[in-house]
């Protein structure tokens, strides 16, 4: 990803969908992981209509009020992400720094929130009548803990890829020559955060 | 192995076994003109000094034959299909008060419970007779299929009825058998290391004689 | 015309250049060629181990009541006292579907000649993503080993079938496997991620990497035909792995996804797989039809019919083959009700089917051809398939379906596809490909035996199943002896049990073909069939980065016999009809 264009320059090449070769693989590559959550939701659906009385009411188990915060922390992230691409583009590196850290910052900081909302879930809560809200606790338990679980495997691959990013970002690396590595990052980024938007509305609200 | 259909002793296996010959007929035809065109192409062009091959990128004419008749053909017997389907297993299809069986599926046996003299099941007369399937001819029955551990299949392959029994669902089949005799139950799907001797006997009688046997059964309880 | 676009300089290609370590030039090597011939290796190597598999069933299927040969090797809780467990019988059963699907057909196909055959026949120097493309072939090595691994732990290997049907599947307790089943999902997971990373790859190259001159519809059938598996790759396998983890956590951690005392749904797990497992059918099948369409268009020294028809076939059989996967389940306790709208999608699908298969006898027809090794697997591939597709309109007729299926007759179904089709089609395309892989041609007198003995015991296993299932033959049983109605067709099964074993020796003929050829064949030409795609336009083997120059494309990739050329039978995709034969004159 480093060097953006470096697959394919040199080289004349017939006209493909002009744009460049690693910001079609994220597109590409995002379209199976649309079809992996697919997979998962669909299950959910399918799950709970079959099964309707296995799942609680909203805010009966979960903390709706924390999730929503951290739902907010995750769209600001996805706001300091799109700072972060513009100023690369525009070469501020004093921003891009800022901006690449904070959105690092804040996806680990929804880490940590979710650790914090599946402690409470496992070790302090009650469901049906048995200690602990847990993957064990019939489909409801299940399906919740398998797609935030996923969800949350995401983001933290993309607060590794972030944390990269930041590093790059204090040696100086992006610029408006080079901002595509952040470009596709971003992409991933704003991608696993309206898998959340999704999730959170079926999971907790609906 | 003689290349036929098992004995058919079903109303639906009558339909089932002409539809399956239609099909094999059609096909038949199919295969044949198919491999005999490749033979004949593969000798008639094959290569030889100074022949040179006739340049060509199509014929929007064949093209269009060729996928006009193979869909016509196909869009018909999807049809014919769809009709026999809903005869057999339609919502509509399963016959009013019909004799009905509870079949009930397990690791690796059939437990089959009986409607008692009253005729009818879920009432207190009702037995249980393991791995035996007994059932009047000449009247439709009803079977609902049931599962206790994993997906069995009830196959009888006289009867041409196959249907999967899943664990929490009750599945409802019906059929009518035209004649008597001794067959199997034989389970179609692979259901653990018993799979293949997952096997009940099967017994088709007169009406009479069904009654007297299920009498003497209820009466050996 | 087409736009060329030209960017910055050749600094990346040439820094590539370097002299290489043994390690970084074969075993984790960024070009997509050697990745290729690993993958080839992989999976003839896995080939080999699915094929055996095939016999030892096959052996107790013929002669339930006589002792294993050989059996004494294998540990107690495989073979006990000389015989064949059926716990072990359905573990052969089990993986050698598995394997033969998911480690060696669909990687032969898709790993092998995607990553050969995608940059060569566009004109790219290599794949859009070398590191992701080595990382998706070493994916597959701990997939194969925890495969392996999985026939020797307690227990045994996965025993519910390829299909995995929950609950056997997810119940150690009512299968009486744990870790073999493990291992396999596990495997499974890794495969999905290789596959994926392997679509995303393959269709990022071809969007965007295409050689100047190279339009879309100038693409070879076979770039064609890999670029839309991949995107069924893509699409499909993701569902897959999905369902598997929650499989995995129903097996492990105590979930009840499919398990109906948890409220969960055994049937959920046949629609998710079936969702995945028809496009799988077409991933198998699809990159065959392919390499069909190339090599009869060379060995007919003409262009392909209906080049046209052929793409929209193609594309369509992908789309279609999303909304079919209900056909899979008629007898399944499935809503009746939806056996119309899956039977009549069914029957669509075998529209393009049959148009391809005319359009391959349109290329025949008139043609000139050369009955070379490769062209006779291609040509028997045609006929094959045509069984395969024929049989495959009695299930989709669903009364039909109520007797056939999980008879012999599908067993026999699936494979004249998967064997009479994809298989006889990889043989074809091995045999034709491989002096462009290793600089060396394949003996053609060796091939040709091959061909035959292959051709003629194939339909000796395959065709008399059939009638195996029309007599109600049930698959994946260990012993038919307690089955009345099953009397009759004990000579017929061990009369298939001794051609499997012909079918299995003729495969050692081909693999020393295969290993002797690339030590000792004859030294290959650029291009020895005289064909016309681009990778036939450069060394054999061609060097690191494909070209020395950047070709350029004129026409479309099947331009044999043009009647503007005179001297030879074939113009290649970056030759012009005026430079070839001046007086000829523009087409
Ligand atoms: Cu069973």
């Amino acid at each position: 990803m480093a060097h953006a264009a470096a697959a394919t320059a040199g080289r004349a090449h017939e006209r493909g969908l002009d744009v460049y070769t690693q910001k079609v693989g994220m597109w590409i590559f995002l379209c199976s992981e649309v079809m992996f959550f697919a997979g998962l939701i669909g299950s959910y659906i399918v799950l709970r209509f079959g099964a309707s009385d296995a799942w609680g009411e909203p805010g009966e188990v979960l903390n709706v009020p924390v999730t929503a915060v951290n739902t907010f922390i995750l769209i600001c992230s996805s706001v300091t992400m799109v700072k972060a691409f513009a100023a690369a583009q525009e070469g501020d590196q004093k921003s891009i720094k800022i901006y690449t850290l904070a959105t690092a910052a804040l996806g680990a900081l929804f880490l940590g929130v979710q650790g914090y909302e599946y402690t409470e879930l496992i070790l302090h809560s009650e469901w049906q009548g048995s200690h602990g809200f847990t993957p064990q606790a019939g489909l409801y338990g299940a399906t919740f803990f398998t797609m935030t679980g996923f969800h949350g495997f995401h983001v933290f691959l993309g607060v590794v890829f972030l944390s990269w990013a930041s590093i790059r970002a204090f040696r100086g690396h992006w610029g408006p020559n080079n901002y595509q590595g952040l470009e596709v990052l971003g992409l991933y980024w704003h991608f696993v955060d309206l898998v959340w938007i999704i999730l959170f509305t079926i999971v907790y609200l609906i | 192995m003689d290349w036929s259909l098992p004995l058919n002793l079903s109303t639906q296996g009558v339909v089932i076994d002409r539809l399956f010959w239609i099909i094999a007929v059609l096909t038949g035809v199919a295969f044949i003109l198919v491999e005999a065109g490749i033979i004949w192409f593969s000798i008639k062009y094959r290569r030889r000094d100074g022949q040179k091959a006739h340049y060509t990128h199509g014929s929007k004419k064949a093209e269009i034959i060729w996928t006009a008749v193979p869909a016509v053909i196909l869009a018909v017997l999807g049809i014919y299909s769809g009709g026999v389907w809903a005869d057999i297993r339609g919502a509509s299809a399963l016959p009013q008060d019909a004799l009905t069986f509870n079949v009930v599926a397990k690791q690796f046996e059939w437990n089959i419970t009986y409607p008692g003299s009253d005729g009818r099941i879920d009432t207190a007369d009702d037995f249980v007779v393991r791995n035996q399937f007994h059932f009047p001819a000449n009247e439709p029955v009803i079977v609902r299929l049931e599962s206790e551990d994993v997906i069995h299949s009830f196959f009888v392959p006289e009867l041409r009825v196959k249907q999967d029994a899943v664990p929490g669902m009750t599945i409802p089949i019906w059929f009518e058998a035209t004649g008597t005799g001794e067959y199997q139950i034989a389970c179609a799907e692979l259901c653990g290391l018993g799979h293949y001797s997952m096997d009940a006997q099967v017994v088709i009688h007169d009406r009479a004689d069904f009654d007297a046997w299920s009498a003497g059964q209820a009466a050996g309880n | 015309m087409a736009t060329i676009v030209a960017e910055g300089t050749g600094q990346a290609i040439l820094e590539e250049h370097h002299p290489q370590t043994f390690l970084r030039k074969y075993m984790f090597s960024t070009d997509h060629k050697i990745i290729a011939i690993q993958f080839l290796i992989y999976t003839l190597f896995f080939l080999m181990i699915g094929g055996f598999l095939a016999i030892m069933m096959r052996y107790q299927i013929a002669w339930p009541d006589q002792t294993l040969p050989g059996g004494g090797i294998l540990p107690e809780s495989m073979v006990a006292s000389g015989y064949m467990l059926p716990e072990f019988y359905n573990s052969l059963v089990t993986m050698h579907g598995s394997i033969m699907v998911f480690l060696a057909i669909m990687p032969m196909l898709v790993g092998v000649y995607a990553n050969y055959l995608i940059p060569l026949q566009i004109g790219a120097d290599d794949m859009a993503f070398p590191r992701l493309n080595m990382m998706s072939f070493w994916l597959m090595v701990p997939a194969g080993l925890l495969t392996l691994a999985s026939f020797f732990v307690v227990g045994g290997a996965a025993s519910s079938g390829w299909t995995l049907y929950a609950p056997l599947s997810a119940r150690p307790d009512l299968s009486g496997v744990e870790l073999g089943q493990i291992y396999w999902l596990l495997a499974l997971v890794l495969i999905g991620l290789s596959s994926i990373l392997g679509s995303v790859n393959y269709i990022t190259t071809v969007i965007n990497m295409r050689a100047p001159g190279m339009t879309w519809f100038r693409m070879p059938l076979t770039v064609w035909a890999l670029f839309i598996t991949a995107i069924l790759g893509l699409l499909a396998m993701p569902v897959l792995s999905a369902a598997g983890i929650m499989l995995l956590f129903d097996q492990t951690i105590g979930t009840t996804f499919f398990l109906p005392e948890g409220g969960g749904q055994p049937l959920l797990w046949q629609h998710l797989f079936w969702f995945f497992g028809h496009p799988e059918v077409y991933i198998l099948i699809l990159p065959a039809m392919g390499f069909t369409s190339e090599i009869i268009a060379a060995g007919s020294r003409k262009p392909v019919f209906g080049y046209h028809a052929m793409v929209w076939a193609i594309i369509s059989i992908a789309f279609l083959g999303f909304v079919v996967w209900g056909h899979h389940m008629f007898q399944s306790g499935m809503n009746p009700m939806l056996g119309l709208s899956f039977t009549i999608s069914t029957l669509l699908i075998a529209v393009p089917s049959a148009i391809k298969t005319f359009n391959w006898m349109g290329t025949m027809w008139r043609g000139n051809l050369h009955f070379h090794t490769a062209m006779l697997f291609a040509v028997g591939f045609v006929a094959m398939f045509a069984i395969g597709g024929l049989s495959g309109i009695f299930m989709a007729s669903t009364p039909v379906d109520i007797y056939i299926h999980d008879t012999y007759f599908i067993v026999a179904h699936i494979h004249y596809v998967l064997f009479g089709g994809s298989l006889f089609a990889l043989f074809g395309a091995i045999y034709y490909w491989f002096p462009k892989m290793f600089g060396r041609m394949m003996n053609e007198k060796l091939g040709k035996v091959h061909f035959w003995l292959t051709l003629i015991f194939f339909n000796l296993v395959f065709f008399p199943m059939h009638g195996v299932g029309m007599a109600g033959m049930m698959r994946r049983i260990y012993d038919s002896s307690g089955y009345a109605h099953l009397q009759g067709i004990q000579d017929t099964n061990a009369l298939i049990t001794f051609a499997a074993l012909g079918l299995y020796a003729s495969g050692f003929l081909f693999a020393f073909n295969f290993f002797w050829s690339m030590k000792k064949g004859k030294k290959a030409e650029a291009n020895p069939w005289n064909a016309t795609t681009l990778e036939w336009q450069t060394p054999s083997p061609p060097m690191h980065g494909n070209w020395a120059e950047t070709p350029v494309v004129y026409h479309g990739p099947h331009e044999f016999s043009h009647p503007d050329v005179e001297d030879k039978d074939w113009l290649a995709q970056n030759e012009r009809p005026d430079v070839v034969s001046p007086a000829g004159g523009g087409h």
